[in-house]
């Protein structure tokens, strides 16, 4: 069982849900994004996507692409992003998952990333343009034992839905909504039914739920078909307001009220 | 002698290691459906006299191969032939595309279309279908190409379609790309894309392909009839590279026939205002493909420029990335200034106003022209007219 999958076991065991926060990688500043990354994790994260910057952020809305952009135009790299991950995780047990668009990490070479990100601490890897079709031609490399978590999508269909969770390590990522990254206000039953739907369908691995995730009250309609949920546009809105003071309190604010709602 | 059968893409839609389905997972359902689709209709017999009947009746085709006296005895070397796809309705290539599109469209059942566009041509092309079947158009163009096309935005919105700027990145086709494939992200149970260059996730490339091959299979017919043989080289500009793989499509088995693509040097490619991928990009994943792309060391896509919004765009269809290293297609650039050039020359020699796109083209004449002879026949592929260009040729050409 790989590190990712005992803490959303052990999570699970004590009747609560994951909570895993997705930030992008030296936003909103490069100088205190390990602070940050501490902050949100003290706050109630029980895992962190570190977002790998990129100019072309397919699957993403409005605020991921800005953060993104903005983390480019600072300078970010993805060697930061590694650094960023192994000063995160000297002092931390919490999974720490790298994810990013597949050409930062093809032009990095594959085997030196899985290499580099596994020297770096990092758990998993979640790279949301490999589909399974891609997944053996670009994942041609030794893992280093890193997860590569796959997602999967209400319009997957059964029999996708059951070859991505056979591919997927550490969890599977079920993308809640049709569309791209972003708050939308509440689920429809529809959306909640296909969440439920695609559960039953995964049998190998726990199943966390993102894309849409922005309040408690979001939480409360999925909780009952996940294991856990992802959140990212909603806590980087939160940081960009947040931006000039560079203190989080309200990011944090909402962090600890995202898990508490994950308790219940 | 053993003949080689070119068949690109192979059943994972790779031309070499090129092309693939490079998209988040929620697209791959609709991928599979459209190729399922298209590989069933390719050979219809119904569908096949369907999209032959608009292409006679409505869009012009055949459009004529004219033989450039002029310009031929301008350089005093090869024959030059012109492929006409600036008479094709709508005024470029694109309508090929767009008509063979949309009756997947209607086949798949779905009501909404979406498109990206760079010169506007595209745009204008779908919009144009649209119309025709009585569809729901949505255009995503980049803000700085809806200034130099102001004209075919006007054109787009006569025929009913709705165009939405694009102010992220560049915002030009690369971003009006990203843009379409996220509604076709947040749509794609009721919306299909009609991407307008052999470009993006498999089937795109192979789909659009095929749709532009007729130009190809019209030349090869055309040539034969007047010259009773095969042309010594092809020329077509590349930005995508619809119109050059259309023309080159049917001649790529033909060995002896030499295919060129132009891309647009821009300032220069010593410069970083080009947008020359194959030229000087290296291999990327970008908007569903693994092909050539101009990125920087962290594979960060570059912001490309061209005086031409068509070929404004820093990747390249798959295909052309597999022509390129296998050598079966060789590919240059040339720069603004060389194209405005070419646009005045084809004015004054033939009577013809290419698109900005097209010139570039026509500007390696010349380059290739002096090392032809007048027993050879070379074919340029004017792939659009330059109607909707005099906005941006009269602020660049003093008469």
């Amino acid at each position: 069982m790989s590190h990712i999958q005992k803490a959303i076991e052990t999570i699970n065991n004590k009747k609560e849900k994951v909570l895993s926060v997705f930030v992008t990688a030296g936003f909103p500043a490069r100088n205190n994004f390990v602070d940050l990354a501490f902050g949100l994790l003290d706050a109630g994260a029980d895992m962190l996507e570190i977002g790998i910057p990129f100019s072309d952020p397919l699957a993403d809305g409005q605020v991921i692409q800005q953060s993104s952009q903005a983390a480019i135009e600072s300078g970010v790299a993805t060697r930061d992003v590694l650094s960023y991950i192994h000063s995160i995780k000297k002092h931390t047990g919490k999974p720490i998952i790298a994810m990013g668009y597949a050409n930062p990490i093809l032009h990095y070479g594959v085997s030196n990333f899985f290499n580099d990100a596994a020297i770096a601490g990092a758990d998993g890897v979640i790279v949301p343009d490999i589909p399974i079709e891609e997944y053996d031609d670009f994942f041609n490399c030794n893992k280093q034992g890193l997860d590569v978590i796959l997602l999967a999508t209400s319009a997957s269909g059964s029999s996708r839905v059951k070859m991505i969770d056979k591919k997927s390590s550490g969890f599977v990522y079920c993308v809640s909504v049709l569309g791209i990254t972003g708050a939308r206000g509440m689920f429809t039953d529809v959306e909640v039914d296909a969440i439920r739907a695609t559960r039953a369908r995964i049998t190998n691995n726990k199943m966390l739920v993102g894309f849409g995730i922005s309040t408690p009250e979001n939480i409360k309609q999925v909780a009952p078909h996940c294991d856990g949920v992802i959140v990212g546009s909603a806590i980087i809105k939160s940081l960009m307001n947040e931006r000039e003071s560079c203190s989080y309190e309200n990011t944090f604010k909402l962090v600890r009220a995202l898990k508490t709602r994950c308790r219940i | 002698m053993k003949t080689e059968i070119y068949d690109y893409p192979d059943l994972k839609g790779k031309f070499g290691r090129y092309g693939g389905k490079y998209v988040p997972e929620i697209l791959l359902p609709a991928l599979t459906e459209l190729e399922t689709l298209y590989l069933s209709m390719k050979n219809d017999p119904e569908f096949r006299s369907e999209l032959l009947n608009l292409q006679q009746t409505y869009a012009g085709r055949p459009t004529p191969l004219t033989f450039a006296d002029r310009l031929t005895r301008y350089y005093g070397k090869a024959k030059i032939y012109l492929k006409r796809e600036d008479l094709c309705h709508t005024g470029a290539h694109k309508i090929n595309n767009a008509l063979g599109q949309v009756l997947l469209a209607k086949r798949l059942g779905k009501k909404r279309i979406i498109a990206e566009t760079g010169a506007g041509q595209h745009g204008v092309a779908v919009a144009t279908v649209c119309a025709k079947f009585g569809l729901e158009c949505v255009v995503y163009m980049g803000e700085v190409d809806i200034e130099r096309q102001s004209l075919n935005v006007f054109r787009m919105k006569l025929m009913g379609a709705k165009v939405v700027p694009v102010t992220s990145g560049s915002k030009t086709l690369k971003d009006a790309t990203n843009e379409a494939i996220r509604d076709w992200v947040t749509n794609v149970t009721d919306t299909h894309y009609i991407i307008g260059s052999v470009v993006g996730p498999h089937p795109y490339p192979m789909i659009v392909r095929n749709f532009q091959a007729v130009i190809g299979y019209e030349t090869k017919k055309q040539i034969q009839a007047v010259e009773n043989r095969l042309p010594d080289y092809l020329v077509a500009c590349v930005g995508g590279g619809s119109n050059a793989m259309g023309l080159f499509y049917a001649f790529i088995d033909s060995k002896n026939v030499k295919m060129i693509g132009v891309e647009a040097a821009g300032y220069g490619i010593d410069t970083d205002k080009h947008c020359a991928s194959l030229t000087l990009g290296t291999a990327g994943i970008f908007q569903g493909m693994m092909t050539y792309l101009l990125q920087d060391s962290d594979g960060q896509v570059s912001e490309v420029h061209s005086i031409s919004a068509g070929l404004d765009y820093p990747g390249v269809g798959p295909e052309h990335s597999y022509l390129k290293d296998t050598n079966r297609a060789a590919y240059f650039s040339v720069t603004d200034d060389e194209a405005l050039e070419a646009t005045k020359l084809l004015a004054k020699q033939e009577g013809i106003l290419p698109a900005l796109e097209s010139a570039h083209a026509a500007a390696y004449l010349n380059y290739l022209m002096p090392a032809t002879t007048p027993d050879e026949i070379v074919i340029v592929n004017v792939s659009g007219r330059g109607d909707k260009d005099l906005g941006t040729i009269t602020k660049h050409i003093q008469l």
